[in-house]
């Protein structure tokens, strides 16, 4: 699948002549580890907090490594309170500092919700731009793992539907290794979005690609990952492996996929996603986050507004069911299969 | 039913362990527990208690100024902190100028004492502004109005100063230390006991302020506790004192040993600073549905600044020209805050979204742009507005 993801962002496609980038081949995990290893080494300011990060190297091993190679006070195991973890990383960015959380599982990061929302987000404008807030906040997020219940939830939107944060999900090892290093440098609040169930999953990743200093734009910009005619599949995050590979079967029948993956969902890249719409007159949005109020009905809304004389059918959605995450024995039918997407992809070009 | 049994008589005036170097009719003393506090003011001569005095004079004449432009329509809401000067000036003055205060939303009192203009704290409560100060340009951070937010704020601040290796160095001038204000409802609050643990186990140099007023909007410090609050910091393994926050030179003198604590590495305090809230909660409460007037008596009896007074007179240190000054000061302070208030003009609406974040966000750009469009089509002359018929613009 690896082979039809476009890594490049898409102003870079002329470089097909030059030799290709050192590359090394990584688990999204590992190269979320690098990113942080790096950020350690190249700005004394960055530290890492959270529960069990250092000797253990987090639940899912994610800092592995990098107390031992950095100390306790950089890769600081926390108290098991996640509003304090937030909190303090607040105050040690008022002081110069550039926390980066990891909240243990996506379930968890509700005693931090208040701190985050009405504290976080709100700092910088309520200073009237005097106070900055470089902190960013990892999640292992999403389902498929098995998992008992608070530990594969997508809670992005609550988040996104507060001004001030940034939402960001990578989708692959090199997104989450660039993204992350984007994040550390942004001078905003960001939500880390890790897709926990695509840890293991291995790339090629050039760990030169990075941010210019002080810019995050690319943090918020959308990505064309596979182009087609028929159809655009917008997604991100966790549903974007499983959006390809829909994308993957319905090439085997005769429909030509586009797959979007967003990035990031705070900015929303309304701009990739109508012109990829305007080409294909059909629109269907896939994430693992409920439907009701979920991503998909911001980009169903922006794409009906800008893309109203071009679309061929109503804009679909495949999420998450308006349930509570269900029991691991059921939740491969709560969260977006091949199958449902194929279904939604059918649904649309037979309107 | 009575859910106060066995706990009101936690939260009554301490008896001995409470620390008092001033009693309520101006003396000195300095009984049992509290004398190893009277040499943290023996140093303050007459003129420095004048400047207390001056102080606590200035602070409340902004409290009854604020209060009245609210009345007159001038300002949405004010919390006043009358009652609480004593706590808070005392507290203030003891900090250095390296210190670094987080405040709750009633701590006028501190923010005078670090060279703020008061008139800037009522740009928030004029609605023109979130903040409204140069935080830096103070070392006192903005209001924090969500209870007890802050405390995580300042622990985590002081977990910095850690890391800048400015604890315990020796030198005065650059060993400092971290103060949170907050009240008796916010102990509370989860941040508090977060923010206590936090502090407890990073040995972070922090002082938690804590001024009981004994009222948490209507609700009586026994809503919040069944212990005396100060026995709380005692269960997350730091220090703990109540001090009479009614006495200027008692709250200057446990201050003053927090702080030299945290600075010079010996982790946090926790001070109950017990005071009374002699006003409202706020401009829009209500105090009579829920209190006696026979308590605010009581307690007017005990004024922090009336006590200063009387000991200043007793010393001989009160001076009938230095006072009338001291009025003409305050009068002419009243003046200038009411001059500056009805002057302040609303910020443009564009405003709102200059500083959402720190950098460019489409979101909010695509906002800003449609709405300088919108309004832009009011001023078209001919009605022709040309605003985006698609709200896609958005």
């Amino acid at each position: 699948m690896s082979q039809t993801v476009q890594d490049r962002p898409a102003g870079n496609e002329q470089g097909a002549a030059a030799p290709p980038p050192p590359t090394t081949r990584l688990t999204l995990g590992r190269a979320i580890n690098e990113a942080m290893r790096r950020a350690l080494e190249d700005d004394p300011k960055v530290l890492l907090m959270g529960e069990d990060i250092g000797a253990l190297g987090g639940v899912f091993r994610v800092t592995d490594g990098l107390q031992k190679d950095f100390g306790e006070d950089r890769v600081v195991d926390t108290p098991l309170a996640e509003s304090g973890i937030v909190g303090t990383a607040i105050g040690l960015a008022l002081r110069g500092y550039r926390p980066v959380c990891e909240i243990q599982f996506d379930g968890f990061i509700f005693p931090a919700y208040d701190q985050i929302t009405t504290q976080l987000a709100k700092l910088h404008n309520r200073s009237r731009g005097r106070l900055e807030l470089p902190v960013v906040i990892r999640v292992p997020s999403g389902g498929g793992i098995g998992a008992v219940e608070h530990h594969s939830e997508s809670p992005e939107t609550l988040f996104a539907h507060t001004a001030g944060l940034r939402v960001v999900a990578p989708s692959n090892p090199q997104d989450a290794y660039t993204m992350l290093r984007e994040a550390i440098a942004s001078p905003d609040p960001v939500l880390f979005f890790e897709p926990k169930a695509r840890y293991w999953d291995k790339a090629e990743v050039d760990l030169a690609r990075v941010a210019t200093a002080g810019s995050a734009a690319s943090l918020g910009t959308a990505r064309v990952v596979r182009r087609g005619s028929d159809v655009t599949l917008v997604t991100y995050g966790a549903a974007t492996h499983v959006t390809l590979a829909a994308a993957e079967a319905a090439a085997a029948e005769g429909t030509s996929v586009e797959v979007v993956d967003l990035r990031a969902i705070s900015p929303l890249d309304t701009a990739t996603v109508v012109e990829s719409v305007r080409r294909t007159g059909r629109c269907v949005v896939v994430h693992e986050a409920l439907t009701f109020l979920g991503p998909g009905a911001e980009v169903a809304a922006r794409v009906t507004e800008e893309c109203f004389y071009a679309l061929e059918a109503p804009v679909l959605r495949v999420g998450g069911f308006h349930a509570p995450y269900p029991v691991a024995k059921l939740e491969h039918d709560f969260l977006p299969s091949v199958d449902r997407i194929l279904e939604a992809v059918d649904r649309t070009l037979a309107f | 039913m009575n859910h106060q049994d066995g706990t009101q008589a936690a939260h009554e005036p301490g008896g001995e362990e409470m620390i008092q170097l001033l009693t309520p009719e101006g003396r000195r003393t300095a009984e049992g527990p509290s004398a190893p506090y009277a040499e943290r003011v023996a140093h303050l001569d007459h003129a420095a208690l004048r400047g207390l005095y001056r102080d606590m004079v200035l602070v409340r004449r902004f409290d009854d100024e604020a209060t009245a432009l609210q009345r007159q329509g001038e300002l949405g809401l004010f919390p006043q902190c009358l009652g609480q000067e004593a706590a808070q000036v005392g507290s203030g003055r003891a900090l250095a100028p390296q210190d670094y205060v987080f405040p709750s939303y009633r701590e006028h009192g501190v923010a005078h004492t670090r060279g703020l203009d008061l008139a800037q704290i009522l740009l928030q409560f004029r609605g023109v502004d979130h903040g409204g100060w140069d935080t830096e340009a103070h070392n006192f951070h903005l209001y924090t109005l969500v209870i007890g937010s802050h405390t995580l704020h300042a622990t985590g601040y002081a977990m910095g100063v850690q890391r800048d290796g400015l604890v315990g160095t020796g030198d005065p001038e650059r060993d400092t230390a971290v103060v949170a204000y907050f009240g008796d409802g916010s102990t509370a609050q989860g941040d508090v006991n977060e923010a206590l643990v936090f502090a407890a186990t990073t040995n972070a140099p922090v002082v938690f302020f804590c001024q009981n007023n004994q009222w948490a909007i209507s609700e009586p410090t026994s809503r919040q506790s069944r212990v005396p609050l100060f026995h709380r910091g005692r269960g997350f393994g730091v220090p703990s004192v109540r001090v009479d926050g009614n006495d200027v030179l008692a709250s200057y003198a446990v201050t003053a040993e927090a702080l030299e604590r945290a600075r010079s590495g010996g982790g946090p305090t926790f001070v109950e600073a017990y005071t009374y809230r002699m006003g409202a909660h706020t401009t829009s409460d209500d105090p009579t549905r829920y209190r006696s007037r026979a308590q605010e008596q009581e307690w007017r009896e005990r004024d922090p600044i009336d006590r200063l007074r009387r000991h200043l007179e007793a010393e001989g240190a009160w001076d009938e020209s230095w006072a009338s000054d001291l009025d003409a000061e305050a009068d002419a302070f009243g003046e200038r805050l009411r001059a500056y208030v009805r002057a302040i003009e609303a910020p443009p609406a564009s405003s709102m979204f200059d500083t959402v974040y720190a950098s460019e966000h489409g979101t909010v750009t695509a906002d800003r742009e449609w709405h300088a469009q919108y309004e832009a089509g009011f001023a078209d002359a001919d009605g022709d507005a040309e605003i985006a018929t698609q709200g896609g613009a958005r």
